[in-house]
């Protein structure tokens, strides 16, 4: 009996806490909740975080209002893996009714995400600060924006400037994943196009922190070595590759030639100055909005880096374009977000790295600065933009007959060894 | 096996490798050679992490899947340490210690209370593994750690056909025959070692003979785990710490044992031995699927020996 | 001896403490056929055997469910728990009645989900190749069960804490392949767009058809598990858990049934696979990647590995953590929260939630006559 009594009890609690939980209505009158997702859980947390603070600083320049609406942000935590992101992305949209969706951080999430989306037509989506092409070349989302460029964008006008120091024959060693695939593409567009050879490609699994194979694979007689490496990886490879007798100059992608590169010990040291890279941002640029940008980032947050990080840039642009299309429509959100969208597409502000626009199919137009590794009056190194490259579709500069005829980068694509 | 059984096996896996062998020295001899030296250096890596894991399976039949977990507490304690004091030596004797003394801990808080209950002891260790990766993750966050060993370690040695190579992998190999010569020689010269393979024979006759065996016991865990942490420190640097790196150490460990038998030093060092060359000749001469060309090795020893090559029944 | 009083021999589970009634004079009029086939008769001996008022109105609950719960609710929580609990509930038969913990079911399951994309659409169009939805999936079935088989053919060479070992390698080996392959796995991205097919009026994208569907999986798997423990087979698997040299001795061929155990158990992963695929609408080496391929070992742990119902308990209560312990506990230290409750379980009841629950029903209710509580797991 007692026992009967008990079952009875506990059974009634938890359909009564079941019950709580679903029926609590979703109070939004004056506050306009906006999802937002990066990855907080696992070894990207630390860039998820700055990616939060990019997201808040645009936030706190509109003073928390935007569209005549207090803001509130729902930060929600990925671990990476696009089947967590779509679920975070889905609880956000589905039990929280966010009306607009920013995020996620990288590049096989947001191609989750775009497809998500597709089954929400009546929110709006956009980016973070993922980075694959096929997120917006590929079955594209009418509802999905993309206001940052991607990782094949981000190395145009690399291989020209490859070209013009002299780097005839190069060796690829690159992660065999999405973006490394981008990345190689974006130097190869213009590189292969203008007579440059890479002459083999060597792509390593993903994880591989064991270089010495590749390394003994490298043939004598190139120019330099394209590393599109994570920056602590790349450590690892310069100090295997020193160690082994290596002497050629290396050209960094993106991601790698970040502070555990600049700051490297090894005894080649001096070697790496002139290391030219290309991405969508430099700590170095020279104009008083990045200065500005970065001038405000160090005041809002203590706990922050010494100079914000990528993410926490394209983040910025990203939650500045949704705050500004709500401003410009005066929060109107209705008819399927129509009047929004359009605001959206009509976007076009100066960043703190360049114009902000997208092209027609919602994805970023914008700047890739080419950067030399130069020694500072202190005796440290940095990342001195020399060249900058504007207005750089996803076409990568070919035309669009060339370019849907190459294809999106993948391991064999584009090729040019002979 | 017959005579002929023998002679068949022998010809139909060390013909192609012969024809291997021969094609790679022709096409590319130094290619060959530092795939070969590589091999032969992740393998001795291998081993040190290996041995402990072996070790602990052996006598007191724990599969310590936190293992994995212990290389990295050994190599971020050890990194800690050694950048307080600039001190590499030191930071390999903390990594060692940190490691030690936690593995202790382990087996007197924790296993001894389950004796008998393998599988409930390997479940708790999966726990373990889960909750230590978060909170080093926690505390040390998800960026790279690398060490910064003294300069003469460092450097690049000159060697025959293979021209330069890294003195320190060559450091390394070099550590791990000593380590495995000191493990032969505690486990054949002295008291201790006596004990501890009367106890992987025998359990119970080791306790009826009255030897304290949670104190062997002890002492072993705390050596096994040592040996990780040791480890952690060792290949922290040649390959930089990051969160990770403790399952790919732990699957590593598996296979090895896997491969040379559970509770057997040398079977840990063949299976090594076998596990890294099969490593490093996939990244050189087949980089796509080289990562599976392990795995591949492993199921095939287990369709010829379940047990392992040096296994011996439970 | 009959297989009813073996039945009776062996039975040391709830049906021994329920009282006997007698049986009805007709069959159920729910069967609509008039001849009193036998099998029938058996059946539904079986289920009023085995069905009392708690299992009455978990069902009637269950059914309700979508009901009163929001879509978000029906989807993210309860199917998916429904999907995973599957995928646990054939590890829970493989290492609860068969003691051989697999770590390779979700990597049967992950397979399985990657089949049906392979055979039947996606987005990578170059890949898929389009086949219609049913036989898509009997392929992918099929071909999973296959896969089973195979390592369980490879895990039963070896024994006991061995199995661990090797079905967690072959799981990592499976999907370093999935992940470096681009012809069939589609590589690091995986396939995308991978939907439940419509049948008739029904689309079973939406919440609560899919729901429904995972509920029905769940349900046959359930009682399907439950059935096969009472069977000679079963029987005999537990024996061999047990003893297997002395089952041996009596004559049982014991690597056959172990593997055929296996076999049996990649259906049910493989199914879970399926709905797993279908939930996400996509699936990507990531799917079956270590930690998940841990997660289900926790899952069916923490549930409690002793009963088939234990798999779904665990599910619930992982799939509830992992929506809402971001907004209880920091979020970023959610596996910590998930391992240290899982340790906590294997360390103070090593038979889960449920065996909490029986601790707690045994200290405050009346004794039961007979338990089925072991040492060990």
């Amino acid at each position: 009996m007692k026992v009967m009594k008990r079952r009875v009890w506990v059974r009634s609690l938890l359909a009564a806490a079941v019950a709580a939980a679903v029926v609590s209505p979703a109070w939004s009158q004056e506050t306009l909740k906006i999802g937002l997702l990066a990855t907080l859980e696992g070894p990207f947390a630390v860039p998820g975080q700055d990616s939060m603070r990019g997201a808040d600083l645009a936030l706190k320049e509109k003073n928390g209002m935007a569209g005549g609406k207090k803001i509130e942000f729902i930060k929600l935590s990925s671990d990476a893996t696009p089947d967590k992101a779509v679920a975070s992305t889905r609880k956000a949209v589905e039990q929280d009714k966010v009306p607009i969706m920013i995020g996620p951080l990288s590049g096989d999430e947001g191609i989750a995400v775009k497809n998500y989306a597709k089954t929400q037509p009546g929110v709006t989506f956009i980016n973070g600060s993922s980075g694959a092409q096929a997120t917006t070349l590929q079955d594209p989302a009418p509802n999905f924006y993309r206001f940052n460029t991607e990782g094949a964008q981000w190395m145009v006008g690399l291989g020209e400037h490859a070209l013009a120091k002299g780097y005839k024959k190069v060796f690829l060693i690159a992660e065999d994943y999405g973006f490394p695939y981008s990345q190689v593409q974006g130097f190869m567009a213009s590189y292969c196009a203008k007579g440059g050879k890479v002459v083999d490609k060597a792509w390593v699994p993903l994880g591989t922190k064991d270089y010495s194979s590749v390394i003994a694979r490298m043939p004598k007689d190139i120019d330099a070595v394209l590393v599109v490496l994570g920056g602590s990886d790349a450590v690892n490879f310069l100090t295997q590759y020193e160690q082994t007798g290596g002497n050629k100059p290396m050209i960094g992608g993106s991601i790698t030639v970040d502070q555990t590169v600049l700051n490297f010990k090894g005894k080649r040291r001096e070697s790496l100055l002139g290391t030219a890279s290309a991405g969508p941002m430099a700590d170095s640029i020279d104009t008083p909005e990045w200065k500005k940008f970065v001038a405000d980032y160090k005041a809002a947050f203590k706990d922050g880096f010494p100079s914000p990080s990528l993410f926490a840039y394209l983040y910025y642009i990203n939650t500045k374009a949704t705050l500004d299309a709500l401003d410009a429509v005066k929060g109107d959100l209705s008819n399927g977000h129509k009047a929004y969208r359009e605001a959206l597409q009509k976007t076009n502000f100066k960043g703190p790295a360049g114009t902000v626009k997208i092209d027609s199919n919602r994805n970023g137009v914008g700047p890739t600065y080419i950067t030399e590794v130069v020694k500072a009056s202190d005796g440290s190194f940095y990342n001195k933009v020399v060249k900058t490259v504007p207005d750089i579709s996803q076409t990568l500069g070919l035309s669009e007959t060339e370019f849907k005829k190459m294809g999106l980068g993948s391991r064999d694509v584009p090729d040019c060894r002979k | 096996m017959s005579r002929f059984a023998k002679w068949f096996w022998s010809l139909v896996i060390g013909g192609p490798l012969a024809i291997f062998i021969v094609w790679a020295i022709s096409e590319n001899p130094r290619l060959f050679f530092v795939t070969l030296l590589n091999g032969l250096t992740l393998a001795s890596l291998y081993f040190i992490v290996a041995a402990g894991f072996t070790l602990v399976f052996g006598l007191m039949r724990n599969v310590n899947l936190a293992h994995g977990s212990l290389y990295l507490l050994g190599a971020y304690s050890g990194w800690v340490v050694g950048d307080a004091t600039g001190s590499w030596l030191l930071a390999v004797a903390t990594g060692f210690a940190t490691a030690a003394v936690l593995g202790l801990l382990m087996q007197v808080l924790v296993f001894r209370w389950m004796q008998g209950q393998d599988l409930r002891q390997t479940l708790v260790t999966i726990g373990l593994s889960i909750v230590l990766a978060d909170v080093m993750l926690w505390i040390f966050g998800g960026e790279i750690y690398t060490f910064d060993p003294p300069s003469w370690i460092y450097g690049s040695t000159v060697l025959p056909v293979v021209e330069k190579y890294p003195t320190y992998r060559i450091v390394v190999l070099l550590v791990s025959l000593a380590i495995g010569l000191a493990l032969w020689w505690l486990l054949a010269r002295t008291r201790v070692g006596a004990m501890i393979r009367a106890g992987v024979d025998d359990r119970g006759m080791l306790a009826a003979s009255g030897v304290n065996v949670q104190l062997v016991f002890a002492l072993t865990f705390a050596i096994g785990a040592g040996l990780a942490g040791l480890a952690g420190v060792v290949g922290g640097t040649a390959l930089s710490i990051a969160p990770g790196e403790d399952t790919r150490y732990l699957l590593a460990s598996l296979m090895v044992v896997i491969v040379g038998g559970m509770g057997s030093v040398v079977g840990a060092a063949i299976g090594a031995l076998l596990i890294g060359l099969a490593e490093q000749f996939g990244l050189a001469y087949a980089p796509t699927y080289g990562v599976v060309f392990t795995f591949v090795i492993m199921v095939l020893a287990l369709a010829f020996r379940p047990r392992g090559i040096m296994g011996r029944a439970a | 001896m009959s297989a009813a009083d073996w039945r009776r021999a062996m039975n040391t589970g709830a049906a021994a403490r329920l009282p006997t009634r007698s049986l009805p004079t007709q069959p159920s009029v729910v069967v609509g056929s008039d001849q009193s086939a036998p099998t029938t008769v058996r059946w539904l001996e079986f289920l009023r055997r085995e069905l009392s008022v708690r299992h009455w109105v978990i069902l009637v609950g269950v059914l309700i469910y979508p009901f009163v719960a929001s879509p978000f609710f029906t989807y993210q929580i309860g199917a998916q728990a429904l999907a995973l609990g599957l995928i646990a509930l054939s590890l829970t038969l493989l290492a609860g009645y068969g003691g051989m913990v697999s770590l390779a079911q979700m990597t049967v399951a992950g397979l399985a989900g990657y089949l049906v994309a392979i055979f039947g659409h996606s987005a990578a169009t170059t890949i898929s190749f389009n086949w219609p939805w049913g036989v898509a999936v009997l392929f992918a079935l099929a071909l999973a069960v296959a896969f089973a088989t195979a390592v369980g053919w490879l895990s039963v060479r070896t024994e006991g804490i061995y199995t661990i070992m090797i079905t967690l390698a072959i799981g990592v080996a499976l999907f370093y392949f999935a992940q470096q392959n681009y012809t069939l796995f589609n590589g690091h991205q995986g396939f995308n767009q991978v939907f439940p097919p419509s049948v008739g009026d029904v689309d079973f994208r939406g919440p609560v058809p899919f729901y429904y569907l995972a509920l029905a999986c769940a349900l046959l798997g359930y009682f399907f598990v439950k059935h096969l423990v009472r069977t000679p087979f079963g029987v005999a698997l537990q024996g061999i858990r047990d003893n297997p040299r002395r089952m041996h001795a009596l004559g049982f061929n014991v690597t056959a049934h172990r593997v055929a155990a296996y076999a049996v158990a990649g259906l049910l992963a493989a199914v879970g696979g399926v709905l797993i695929t279908w939930y996400n609408n996509r699936i990507s080496p990531g799917s079956m990647g270590l930690g998940v391929m841990i997660n289900i070992l926790v899952i069916a742990v923490l549930g409690g590995i002793k009963h088939p119902i234990g798999a779904f308990v665990g599910a619930i209560v992982f799939v509830l953590l992992q929506n809402f312990a971001i907004d209880l506990v920091a979020r970023e230290r959610f596996n910590l929260v998930i391992g240290g409750v899982f340790l906590v379980i294997v360390l103070f009841s090593p038979d889960g939630l449920l065996g909490l629950w029986a601790m707690v029903r045994s200290r405050f209710g009346p004794q039961s006559p007979n338990t089925n509580q072991r040492r060990h797991p």
